[in-house]
């Protein structure tokens, strides 16, 4: 393949050019430039995710200068395995946005060029190889999020994005002194070779760097109790940036962690291995009791994904031990991981729908939309069983996995959380079907004129579905996922 | 105690100075000078650090202005939306958060 029409670097390229021709041309036709670019990206990735299953991981040199002089680009399954997310929730989501804002509204002149930004800065931090450029991929996924978030430009809206702000500068403050700090220690901050210099016998600095790095991250992830900034920042945007938020910027950062923990941090993180474990169960316990207590429906969305996150942090306990539970507690990391982005999407775009029909964005104000709007409805729903845990969802084989491994290292606890996460989902998944099929108080019947365009229900109904028919094509994204894993 | 010792223990004092200021502090303003602060540490920390026997490292000054102009535009990004919400509020503190 010759350089000039490598994936990898056209993956980081592409959206930067539409997001920038997106500025230019306006709303209007920069919508259609987005979808059409995304497009393109999603064909990029299935390429590079076939090279990938074909030739194992590898690298780019970009512009031909390879590092230490230039920067190092690097591939492997799990950065495919993101990759691939991103893409395929970016595209329906882009073509719901289109749907979603109309042409004059404020909000859709920024959204194209940061929604271009943001995707760039994601495929940039999935892509990269070194440490800082992994911080400079970090502030640019922060900066957009951030942009997206104050882009509806209410007072709410920039209070929760200057929270938001805030959070991910401290968060990203601390990877960078971090960085600092190992590059004091050893002279690089490219990921490959550190991994072999960082032993148990590491200096404090690097210890420090390695609490820093890992500290600010679980802050930009929000994971309990550093979610304070998550649901008024998710829970208040517009409908198509909270789905972005919660289906990939938070993913970002929890990518990060992984690539740390797995690599050059392996041989500090394993005799704290508990402290994220513990931290998550408190987060899935705390935000689902929010989410079925929420008022309001996007809250309820919101307040859920801080405790789905919460899962992604239960299999660090089990990913050192032994080497084959340790597998397969990191399948269920990327399983979920891959699971909540796409039924989060679809939850909070349904949530968007819902909101749009009916003029209240109460849980009580969806009182007998069932015959109203099936699709949205229906496509809730599946977000929900994914959410649950349900088969064949992709997330009961997230669930599935992540049981097998705790009771493969007898890790009773561990289950508990699972099985007790999973029945408080559903407690707040039906709190809304409920009120969805109850019959409205007379009197209180709204205007029945207003209806979602197709558009608009169906892009959530195929992001719910994707996320459900993720269980039944399970083995290939396994597959992808252990390319470049030595497993 | 070397220079570059010094830099760095002076840039990690900067830093905890900076983060205690964006958490504690109510002022957006303060808030947001607090962060350049903290950035500034981190920056002296990184120079400071990495020389080799008093010969300065190319590379972590590089580094250095890459993130100079991340957080000149992470400022600019603050100062606009704290702009904003001194137009539409009053205040240049953020309101208590409705998370329910």
């Amino acid at each position: 393949m010759t350089e000039l029409a490598d994936p990898v670097a056209w993956l980081i390229l592409l959206p930067l050019f539409w997001a920038t021709g997106a500025f230019l041309l306006g709303p209007g036709r920069g919508a259609g430039l987005a979808i059409a670019g995304t497009a393109v990206q999603c064909a990029l990735t299935f390429v590079l995710a076939g090279e990938l299953l074909a030739h194992g991981s590898r690298s780019h040199a970009v512009g031909g200068w390879g590092a230490p002089l230039g920067i190092d680009l690097g591939v492997d399954g799990l950065a495919a395995v993101m990759l691939l997310l991103t893409q395929m929730a970016g595209l329906p989501l882009l073509l719901f946005a289109r749907g979603y804002f109309r042409p004059d509204d404020a909000a859709a002149r920024h959204f194209w060029p940061l929604a271009g930004f943001l995707l760039a800065g994601l495929n940039a931090l999935f892509l990269s190889a070194d440490l800082f450029n992994l911080y400079v991929t970090l502030e640019l996924v922060g900066l957009a999020a951030v942009g997206l978030v104050a882009a509806g430009g209410g007072a709410g809206q920039i209070a929760a994005a200057l929270r938001y702000l805030f959070a991910t500068l401290v968060g990203s403050g601390m990877y960078l002194l971090g960085v600092a700090l190992v590059y004091g220690a050893y002279g690089t901050v490219s990921i490959a070779p550190l991994a072999p210099l960082v032993d148990a016998g590491a200096p404090a600095a690097v210890r420090i760097a390695a609490a820093l790095m890992l500290a600010g991250l679980m802050l930009k992830t929000a994971l309990f109790p550093f979610h304070y900034w998550l649901p008024p920042a998710h829970g208040g945007a517009p409908a198509p940036v909270s789905a972005l938020l919660s289906a990939l910027v938070v993913k970002a950062s929890f990518y990060l962690i992984l690539r740390l923990w797995l690599g050059p941090f392996a041989p500090l993180a394993d005799a704290v291995a508990w402290l994220p474990a513990l931290l998550g169960s408190a987060a899935i316990l705390w935000g689902s009791w929010r989410a079925i207590r929420a008022a309001r429906l996007k809250m309820l969305v919101a307040w859920s994904t801080v405790a789905q996150l919460g899962y992604l942090f239960l299999i660090f306990p089990l990913l050192g031990p032994d080497a084959g539970s340790g597998n397969t507690a990191l399948q269920a990391g990327g399983m979920q991981v891959v699971a909540h982005g796409l039924a989060k999407a679809a939850m909070f775009t349904a949530a968007g729908v819902l909101i749009h029909v009916t003029g209240r964005d109460d849980v009580a104000g969806v009182a007998g939309i069932a015959d109203r709007l099936p699709v949205t409805l229906f496509a809730f729903a599946l977000a929900g069983v994914t959410l649950m845990g349900l088969p064949p969802s992709g997330g009961f084989l997230a669930k599935w996995l992540l049981i097998d491994a705790a009771l493969a290292q007898g890790q009773w606890g561990l289950v508990a959380v699972i099985v007790a996460g999973g029945l408080l989902a559903a407690a707040y998944v039906f709190r809304v079907l409920r009120q969805a099929f109850m019959v409205p108080p007379q009197g209180e019947r709204r205007h029945p004129a207003q209806h979602a365009s197709p558009l608009l229900e169906w892009t959530a109904f195929a992001l719910a579905a994707a996320s459900v028919l993720l269980g039944l094509r399970g083995m290939e994204l396994l597959r992808l996922l252990a390319v470049g894993s030595g497993t | 105690m070397t220079t570059g010792l010094v830099f760095a223990v002076a840039g990690a004092i900067l830093f905890s100075m900076g983060v205690a200021g964006v958490i504690l502090l109510a002022h957006l303003l303060r808030r947001i000078l607090a962060f350049n602060l903290m950035g500034s540490g981190a920056f002296l920390v990184l120079v400071g650090l990495a020389q080799r026997a008093g010969i300065a490292d190319p590379v972590p000054q590089a580094m250095v202005l890459t993130g100079i102009v991340v957080a000149v535009a992470a400022t600019a990004l603050a100062l606009a939306l704290a702009r904003r919400l001194h137009a539409l509020t009053g205040a240049y503190t953020l309101p208590e958060a409705r998370d329910d």
